[in-house]
């Protein structure tokens, strides 16, 4: 059993490019168990804290701390237990079942453990039929489900999402949002950004609202859906924050 | 005009005597080019998508350079050849000078920029669009490498097939470098050049005439394959 | 995946076919001739040297240019046997210990060709350095071969004795061409201009268009060919004795008596001299 690399601190993060400090001291720990939704507007740095925490970018001064891993860098472990899935999923020329069996590979999967994990998490996606189809032949959607049926497939603690449904219809978001609740009770932490407040208060358990690259409040949902400790939390659930 | 007519019956009747200086010329040219365009890809392949992916001290000057080495004149790149492998030369005790391996080696030189420069623009493009996620898969660049290039393979095709096109087609290198000796480094194009230089103009059209039908078969059987693949 | 075997089936394919393609048994003994394209254009060397590999097993590889290049490649060290016509470039050759030995092979002569009109009116004017007085002074487009060549240097030679200086027209009535024999031919038919040819390749010069001889018979037109072993002294890889046993044979009564029975359409080409 992989040692848990939760609790997640974050510690005086600050991320600067071109002279404008992006992401400015920010600080929070996240517990494995609720979902966390990362609320604000647009350029809030929603999407930078996702790619700083998840490794992609390094930080321009603080840290990233995940509890139990071992790594130079004060504890970083970018891909062992994480995984990640952006707005546009990025798939590659190959089937569908190849593209989950790429990132099987890379994690050292075992050839004859492969079948087995990729027919699960593709007939959990519902995606079963397409499963010799050439990926880059789906819709938006279908793509969108094969980039989490493919995060699944890792059995991943951490799975950080990047407006997942920004891009899709309804009935897109609806499958989607299903399928993140399925991997949610399998264990995995949830970190997710969006700017859709109805999906906020659909999944959120618990919300990190961001605005200029600070961290305005980090509550329990329900109390920031009813009454937000800070004004541009308020000025933001009533419509009147646009960046 | 009638220039014209009296090479494409010359090309013809070659062809259908099955002319066995012909066929070994036709062969020879293939053999030539087709280790140079293998050769090629084999370095140019790696290199330039190394130059896409790695960020290294140099790298803007390295781009530069293969760019601007697709223009290589290939008169000259049969000269330089020639004075490596000359027994004068440094390489000379190889004794490589006016063999197929020589004329190898000049086409090779010749196309593996091309390769090079058109493969890091590819894997470039496509680095710029799968890094973040690829990254977060848990790939290396390195790692990246082949699923890169696999990715881009029918583009990658093309760029090879370029190098084919520009390797198949040069006279100045494999004059120089295999100095056109009969039945040992006669390619189509120094077969060309002789029969101008003996004012056979027919004939020489006539031998121009297969070797561009060569030139649309290589094209079309790498079209087929891309197809049938993509299918 | 299937398509990832087809592609290796392919390039196994490819690879496996590429040895059946080589050219003919490659030949161990092999000596490599350095000589000019217009003695290989004539087609000499493919009517006798069939009869040398036939009775020697001996493959010669002959690498036509022109003349200061044959030198050169022989210079280096990458030819076994020098094989040229210009007297002058033969003695240096061998004095400053590039070579062994010089040996007279043949000779055959030059010629002017011009167009069938004749504008400068030098037809069948037996002084040759005369009628290219007449050509420069009448500025009627004169072709060189502009390439260091035995021609060349002939030309030049000839060009010396009319006392006018050609270098210092080039580009007007005077055009260097910097090709071969064949390709200078070729300039000439096309602009219909007067030419310095070697008799061998105009007789099988197939695109004469216009041209027609107006100069031959003087002679200082005559262009005596001699053939000399590179010195393994200063190579030691060359072939010394393949090389020798070819020289030995192009001078003997056999040799000899090949050069003078090639013909072409009927017409002697080379008169063999080699002494003893």
């Amino acid at each position: 059993m992989d040692k848990t690399i939760l609790p997640l601190h974050v510690t005086d993060l600050a991320f600067s490019a071109g002279g404008t400090n992006l992401i400015d001291g920010i600080s929070f720990a996240l517990e494995a168990g609720p979902r966390t939704i990362v609320l604000g507007p647009n350029g809030a740095g929603k999407s930078l804290l996702l790619r700083l925490c998840h490794g992609l970018i390094a930080p321009s001064s603080g840290e990233v701390t995940w509890a139990g891993a071992n790594e130079s860098r004060g504890g970083s472990d970018p891909a062992r237990r994480q995984a990640m899935v952006f707005q546009r999923p990025v798939m590659l020329r190959r089937s569908v079942s190849a593209n989950v069996e790429y990132a099987l590979g890379l994690r050292g999967v075992s050839k004859n453990a492969r079948q087995a994990q990729i027919d699960e998490v593709l007939s959990r996606t519902g995606l079963q039929r397409f499963a010799r189809t050439p990926a880059r032949v789906l819709s938006f959607g279908e793509q969108q489900k094969l980039a989490l049926a493919r995060a699944w497939a890792l059995n991943p603690q951490v799975l950080f999402l990047d407006e997942p449904t920004a891009s899709l219809d309804p009935a897109g978001t609806r499958a989607v949002e299903q399928i993140i609740a399925a991997i949610q009770s399998g264990g995995t932490k949830i970190i997710m950004t969006t700017h859709d407040l109805g999906q906020a208060r659909r999944l959120g358990d618990e919300i990190l609202f961001l605005h200029q690259g600070k961290l305005i409040e980090k509550t329990e949902a329900q109390s920031f859906f009813e009454r937000p400790a800070s004004n541009l939390g308020q000025a933001f659930l009533n419509g009147d924050l646009l960046w | 005009m009638s220039d014209f007519a009296a090479a494409f019956s010359s090309a013809v009747s070659l062809i259908v005597g099955l002319d066995a200086g012909l066929a070994e010329i036709v062969l020879l040219s293939l053999r030539i080019s087709l280790s140079a365009v293998f050769i090629a890809t084999l370095i140019g392949l790696p290199l330039g998508a190394a130059t896409a992916i790695f960020r290294f001290p140099g790298r803007m000057g390295i781009v530069v350079v293969l760019n601007a080495l697709m223009g290589l004149p290939p008169v000259v790149v049969g000269l330089i050849v020639y004075l490596l492998l000359s027994r004068a030369g440094p390489f000379g005790v190889l004794g490589l000078l006016f063999t197929p391996t020589a004329m190898i080696i000049a086409q090779a030189v010749l196309i593996f920029p091309i390769i090079a420069a058109l493969t890091r623009q590819v894997v470039e493009d496509l680095w710029e669009e799968y890094s973040e996620q690829l990254q977060s898969l848990g790939a290396t660049p390195a790692r990246a490498m082949p699923t890169l290039l696999w990715d881009a393979r029918f583009s990658l095709l093309t760029s090879i097939l370029a190098g084919f096109g520009r390797a198949s087609a040069e006279v100045g290198a494999v004059m120089i470098v295999g100095g056109n000796i009969d039945h040992v480094t006669r390619v189509m194009t120094t077969a060309i050049a002789l029969e101008v230089s003996k004012g056979d103009l027919a004939l020489a059209l006539g031998l121009g005439m297969i070797l561009i039908a060569l030139s649309l078969g290589v094209t079309g059987a790498a079209f087929v394959i891309r197809e049938a693949a993509r299918g | 995946m299937v398509k990832k075997r087809t592609f290796q089936a392919l390039l196994i394919g490819l690879v496996a076919v590429m040895p059946l393609a080589s050219t003919s048994v490659a030949a161990d003994k092999f000596i490599t001739i350095a000589s000019t394209t217009s003695t290989a254009n004539s087609g000499l060397f493919d009517a006798i040297l069939p009869v040398f590999e036939e009775k020697t097993g001996i493959e010669p590889r002959v690498i036509a240019v022109g003349t200061g290049q044959a030198i050169r490649q022989a210079k280096n060290g990458d030819a076994d046997v020098l094989f040229v016509h210009h007297r002058a470039s033969e003695d240096a050759f061998v004095s400053e210990g590039f070579g062994v030995k010089r040996f007279d092979v043949m000779y055959n002569d030059f010629l002017i060709a011009g167009p069938k009109s004749d504008p400068a009116k030098v037809h069948g004017l037996k002084d040759v350095v005369a009628s290219m007085r007449k050509i420069a002074e009448g500025q009627k487009p004169f072709v060189s071969r502009g390439d260091d060549s035995g021609t060349h240097k002939k030309e030049l030679g000839l060009w010396k004795k009319t006392g006018i200086d050609v270098k210092s027209q080039s580009g007007t009535w005077y055009r260097e061409s910097g090709s071969g024999m064949g390709g200078t031919l070729n300039t000439a038919a096309g602009m219909n201009a007067y030419v310095l040819a070697d008799r061998g390749t105009w007789l099988s010069f197939k695109n004469r268009g216009d041209l027609v001889v107006q100069i031959e018979g003087d002679p200082r037109l005559f262009n005596p060919y001699g053939v000399i072993l590179v010195d393994p002294k200063r190579h030691p890889h060359v072939k010394a004795e393949l090389g020798q046993m070819f020289i030995d044979w192009i001078i003997s009564p056999e040799g000899q008596r090949l050069i003078g029975e090639f013909t072409i359409d009927g017409k002697g080409l080379f008169v063999p001299n080699a002494k003893g």
